[in-house]
């Protein structure tokens, strides 16, 4: 269980990075926190080339409050934002998402956008972009480009990401007045990736809840106002248009069942936390 | 006051705290060591048509490349416990039965040199049909794994004691249940390691390995390596990383290394990763039974009728069918039945093999009776728990002589019920469940009894051959311990014992059993329990496996300590003028009963027979004692193929109180308690250590953990993010009480209790959900998803 | 930008329980092996190599982490802890590790290292953790001898004298 030979580069900027990008497209690999790649090297699922290290360029490792969206920089570590003081304020989905990533030894080390980047249509950090409508910002040579969540997550592991780009940072948007969230997963046990997990924001505009675990990626629907017997009925829709899937843990059934519940109970959630 | 009984703090923990442990990847290695990775197959059943090893020879840093053409030419096979035209190698020949068999090994400079040289092997497979459920494995027409049998059954024995057909017609009641206990494995967090080197010019192998025993496995790979015993000399490191059975499996590898360094020329290291050991190292065999029960309208059992098919996987690898056997001899558990019928197969399938895991053969024969007596209480309408009170041993019936031949030592199962009725609060358990019930709520209530036996008898796997092939072969029986206690010129005691600990604490009880027969304190005490067949005490039954530790193992060190201390005091007896019956033993010192001051320090007694053998009276030379200890009661399998297949059975008593979520069927449980009986208590430390770890392994087999295949063979755990081991978070703290009866049978009175909660606590936790579900059938594991399809209707 | 090309070793500088260290590897060396082999310190085992058991978590740059999720390169510059470094001097346990030792909270011994280095951490960040905190907290690590119920008395009660001491 041991890696093939790779070339390692560590860049020192973003232009050093874009470079070897461009030089090697898809044999390269960027590497940020290696918590989900380090295993697939070792595994040897992944043979890249050449290992891009991003993590010692100074302008990838800050978050930034912006324009009622919070950056988070390529080189931010999940334990970084989970920690940044303005993070409850800022975005509440994050500070309820966060600390069921991993553990806190991979959360030490494992970065925010390495999280989105690989797209694991279980995991809490894609759904919960997914879920508040934010988006990613790519970048390469040729120039930059921002990318909606509902269109950055392609497939089963997959991104809209071309072989030259790197992920510069994802922007979740800020919480917004009078804006209630909620977050709840069912997983075999805590730490794994989640059978079904669910995440929703509640403001005047919208009601949405975003399901992972079920389909190829997250996906989010909006449930403005629907109430009592209709929100099941709509939640029954939505769960049978997931594609989900029979696996080790669930079936498909079970999965769709979940939706519905704990799609229900994450949607009052939300909206009493927003009362 | 006795240092024995006392929770004392472990010898063996300050290395292992600061990372000074010696694991077999922490000990250095001879130079030139080189470094051995393993083709596997990722078929489960197919013909090797032609394997390609020249790119794979020629490439960066590889010495060799071993497949079985020099496996079968330098090798023979592992030899089984079944008589059967069929073979078993430590490498695929000729065709690969398993996902993750090996089919070629490369030795290279480094482990990541030998792994890159196996994507340069080109194998050329052509697929067959698979077997993987052991029911299929039945149909005459699937496919065969091994032609020498014709089909996949490999065993087919049936067993009669009493006059179970008589039992049957007069049975007021017939209950059954059919079960089928999945797969599974208790994963120690070391991986197997093998460094291996041969000494052409002596034809002799040095193999390092953290096998655990049993050491009649010794043999079977000096067989393997075509050498005589003499010339295999088998070595184990001072630490382990935990075992739980799951190392015994390590020795096909200790013959393929042995292999591998011989054509290398060169020491050979192998550390398995965890990838090949969740795929290919051992598992826990899955079971097939069918039981059914005479029941008398009292709820009264007089007969019971196994039907057992167990699926050990592709080859019957030694010392299998042994988990079928092991527990042979108390077939009928905690209860007084006195008619028994079995019918036993061994079947074959595409899946890795099975040997020893803890619990050995308790998981699957307990899960099948205690749902049966569940069952029992629910038809004929009675109390759960009086059904099993109603059929325990007797208490005064000890020894008691079960149906099939097991000779119960000890106990007093209907008062160690009682008490954990009492302490373990069982009235207030159901006061919870009726008002968690009265608020809609699945709450259940379960119940196991079960006897733990320990100290295997060697013999009770030939319980599997016929009287007539067992007089052929010849009486195979008993279980020798063995323990040497050295005496040396400074005075200072040293103990060796051959039990490979794996983790148990071995050297601190031991420190303490000879503290005390000696009047010193265990920091006195050096005891070493790395093995090494050339040169220390030991014999077939050596290692750590059947919970033999403390009843078998403490046992025969108890004696060596009286042994020495005999002659020490005979020794005495004669410098302070007293008769060696008045001769004492405490605070270092030795001294006459009557005058303490009459006294002589204890080293320079200890020493005498170094400096001054002609003070000592021949016959009294006190230097180093080796006992060999073999209890009486194991007798080899009787002409009624009655067989007494353990020593000690320990009783336990478990209930336990869950709930299983309305919504997501999730399975919280809300209490456990768990009473012991394991005779007398060695170490509370170390028992409780022993409980709680075997209920975590239990737990975990009984909620979490699973090795699932595909219809095609394919293996679909091969991690731990698929394979899940339950965490803190899934581990509950259970009530652990305790009821002591002492073995007559053992030197100390001491009895296993490492494996019974792997015994117990799977079925207790079934039977808990059956009854919060209200639902007849139910195997493992209890997932959420499984169990949020039995919800009753009407649930939220 | 430095290139380190896959088939040479290259030297990696670092400090290892207070003590600046160095060694030689390729761009594929995990950590673990590093560690390890290179520097000899064996106190850091591996249990599964794909970031599950937590048998490998040392310190890097103050925080628990997976030598096991790590390459030996990007921890050039870095500042480790490892078991080695916990006791305070030979023949002197620290106060989580007596508390290990009293509570019977290792068997085999082998996923210890892991657990201490995680916890080392932890209570300095948690001084007072709950029992379900804490037992969240080492959710991240497998044992499989204990059952995890002493593991759990030996950081509460090393919390505690930590906090009174």
């Amino acid at each position: 269980m041991k890696s093939a030979p790779f070339d390692y580069v560590r860049v020192g900027s973003l232009a050093e990075a874009h470079a070897v990008l461009a030089a090697e497209g898809g044999d390269a690999a960027v590497i940020a926190g290696g918590q989900t790649l380090v295993p697939l090297l070792s595994m040897r699922m992944a043979r890249p080339k050449v290992l891009v290290d991003i993590m010692r360029v100074p302008e990838l490792a800050v978050i930034v409050a912006e324009n009622d969206s919070i950056r988070v920089g390529a080189a931010v570590r999940q334990a970084e934002l989970l920690a940044w003081p303005e993070l409850g304020a800022s975005q509440p989905l994050l500070a309820l998402a966060l600390p069921w990533v991993g553990h806190a030894q991979t959360r030490a080390r494992g970065t925010v956008c390495g999280s989105i980047a690989l797209a694991d249509p279980s995991a809490e950090l894609p759904l919960c972009l997914v879920a508040l409508g934010g988006d990613v910002v790519l970048s390469s040579k040729g120039g930059r480009r921002t990318v909606a969540a509902d269109d950055f997550f392609t497939g089963l592991m997959s991104t809209d990401r071309r072989d030259d780009e790197l992920i510069e940072a994802v922007r979740f948007p800020g919480r917004r007045t009078s804006e209630g969230f909620a977050f709840r997963e069912f997983a075999r046990r805590h730490g794994d990736f989640a059978i079904v997990a669910c995440a929703a924001v509640a403001n005047e505009k919208v009601l949405r809840l975003a399901i992972g675990g079920v389909a190829d990626r997250p996906v989010a629907r909006d449930f403005k106002g629907l109430d009592g017997a209709a929100l099941d009925d709509a939640l029954d829709a939505f769960a049978s248009e997931l594609d989900a899937r029979d696996d080790l843990h669930a079936t498909a059934d079970y999965r769709r069942m979940l939706v519905r519940k704990l799609g229900r109970t994450t949607i009052e959630e939300a909206r009493r936390c927003r009362a | 006051m006795s240092w024995v009984g006392q929770s004392i703090e472990r010898v063996e923990d300050a290395a292992l705290l600061t990372g000074r442990g010696r694991y077999i990847d922490d000990l250095g290695t001879p130079p030139g060591t080189l470094h051995a990775a393993i083709l596997r197959s990722p078929h489960a059943h197919a013909m090797i048509r032609d394997i390609r090893t020249d790119a794979a020879r020629a490439a960066k840093g590889v010495t060799a490349v071993i497949t079985a053409a020099e496996v079968t030419r330098l090798g023979g096979p592992l030899l089984a416990g079944i008589r059967a035209p069929i073979q078993c190698w430590p490498i695929a020949v000729e065709r690969v039965r398993y996902v993750g068999e090996p089919v070629a090994v490369v030795v290279a400079a480094d482990r990541y040199l030998a792994e890159d040289a196996l994507d340069l092997i080109e194998v050329d497979y052509e697929p067959l049909a698979c077997v993987v459920h052991p029911r299929d494995a039945l149909d005459p027409t699937s496919a065969v794994l091994h032609a020498g049998l014709k089909s996949n059954i490999a065993s087919d024995r049936s067993f009669r004691y009493g006059d179970p057909e008589k039992a049957f017609a007069e049975a007021a009641h017939r209950i059954a249940v059919a079960v089928h206990y999945p797969r599974n494995s208790c994963t120690p967090i070391e991986t197997y390691g093998v460094v291996a080197d041969y000494d052409p010019w002596e034809d002799a192998y040095d193999i390092l390995a953290n096998f655990q025993g049993p050491f009649s496995i010794h043999p079977v790979i000096a067989r393997a390596l075509k050498v005589p015993g003499n010339r295999l000399r088998l070595r184990t490191p001072p630490d382990s990383g935990g075992s739980f059975g799951v190392k015994q499996g390590v020795f096909p590898y200790i013959a393929l290394m042995g292999i591998a360094a011989r054509v290398a020329g060169r020491p050979v290291k192998w550390i398995e990763d965890r990838l090949e050991h969740l795929a290919a190292s051992v598992s826990a065999t899955n079971r097939m039974i069918s039981l059914e029960a005479a029941v008398a309208a009292d709820g009264r059992v007089t007969a019971l009728a196994w039907d057992q098919v167990e699926d050990v996987g592709a080859h019957i690898r030694a010392p299998e069918p042994a988990t079928l056997y092991r527990m042979h001899g108390n077939l009928t558990g905690a209860y007084d039945i006195r008619n028994v019928s079995v019918r036993n197969r061994v079947v074959l399938t595409n899946k890795t093999p099975t040997g020893l895991n803890r619990g050995f053969g308790g998981p699957q024969v307990y899960y099948a009776l205690e749902r049966l007596m569940q069952r029992i209480a629910i038809e004929l309408r009675l109390d759960p728990l009086d059904v099993i009170r109603r059929n325990l041993v007797p208490s005064g019936a000890f020894p008691y002589k079960t149906a099939t031949g097991g000779l119960l030592d000890s106990g007093d199962y209907p008062a160690a019920v009682a008490a954990a009725v009492e302490d373990g609060g069982l009235a207030a358990l159901k006061v919870r469940q009726t008002s968690a019930r009265a608020e809609g709520r699945l709450y259940g209530i379960g119940y196991t009894a079960v006897v733990e036996p320990s100290v295997s008898n060697m013999g009770y796997i030939t319980t599997v051959l016929t009287p007539e092939e067992r007089r052929k072969a010849g009486p195979k029986n008993g279980a020798q311990a063995t323990a040497t206690i050295a005496l040396d010129p400074a005075g200072a005691v040293s103990v060796h014992i051959a039990s490979v600990p794996q983790g148990q604490g071995h050297r601190t009880v031991v420190a303490q059993i000879v503290a005390d027969a000696l009047g010193l304190a265990p920091k006195d005490i050096r005891v070493v329990t790395e093995m090494d067949t050339a040169r220390d005490a030991w014999s077939i039954a050596s290692g750590n496996y059947s919970s033999r530790f403390a009843p078998a193992v403490c046992g025969a060190v108890q004696l060596a300590a009286e042994r020495i201390k005999a002659k020490l005091s005979r020794a005495a007896a004669a410098q302070l003028n007293v008769p060696a019956g008045e001769i004492e033993f405490a605070g270092g010192r030795v001294h006459a009963r009557h005058n303490p001051d009459n006294a002589l320090p204890f080293g320079r007694l200890a020493a005498a027979s170094h400096w001054a053998p002609g003070t000592v009276a021949d016959g009294d030379h006190a230097l180093r004692e080796t006992v060999f200890w073999t209890p009486p009661q194991l007798a080899a399998p009787g002409e009624d193929d009655d067989i007494n297949s353990s020593l000690c059975h320990g009783f336990i008593f478990d209930f336990c109180g869950v709930e299983v979520d309305c919504v997501t069927g999730e399975l919280r449980i809300d209490k456990y308690v768990t009473m012991h009986d394991c005779g007398r208590v060695l170490h509370p430390g170390m028992v409780a250590g022993q409980v709680t770890g075997g209920f975590a392994h239990a737990l975990g087999a009984a909620v979490y953990e699973e090795f699932v295949y595909g219809d095609d063979g394919s293996f679909r755990t091969g991690t731990f993010a698929d394979y899940l081991l339950p965490t803190t978070m899934e581990v509950p703290t259970p009530v652990i009480l305790h009821y002591e009866s002492p073995s007559p049978f053992t030197p100390l009175g001491a009895k296993g209790v490492g494996e019974g909660n792997c015994m117990s606590t799977p079925v207790c936790l079934a039977n808990a959900v059956a009854d919060a579900l209200g639902i007849a059938e139910i195997d493992l594991p209890l997932s959420p998803a499984k169990l949020a399809a039995l919800l009753p209707r009407g649930a939220p | 930008m430095s290139r380190l090309n896959a088939d040479a070793r290259h030297r990696i500088r670092l400090e290892v329980n207070g003590r600046a260290v160095e060694g030689e590897a390729e761009p594929r060396m995990l950590l673990t092996d590093f560690l390890r082999h290179t520097l000899g310190l064996t106190g850091t085992h591996v249990g599964c190599e794909h970031g599950v058991c937590g048998a490998c978590t040392i310190q890097i740059d103050g925080a628990p982490a997976r030598a096991c999720l790590t390459l030996a390169v990007q921890v050039d510059g870095a500042k480790l802890h490892t078991v080695e470094g916990l006791a305070p001097e030979p023949g002197r346990l620290s106060v989580l590790q007596e508390a290990f030792r009293r509570h019977h909270a290792l068997q085999c011994g082998f996923c210890t290292a892991g657990i201490l280095m995680s916890l080392d951490w932890y209570l300095r960040q948690t001084p007072d953790p709950g029992e379900v905190e804490l037992r969240e907290f080492l959710g991240g690590h497998l044992c499989r001898c204990t059952g995890y119920v002493p593991i759990v008395a030996a950081a509460l009660d090393a919390a505690k004298r930590l906090r009174d001491a």
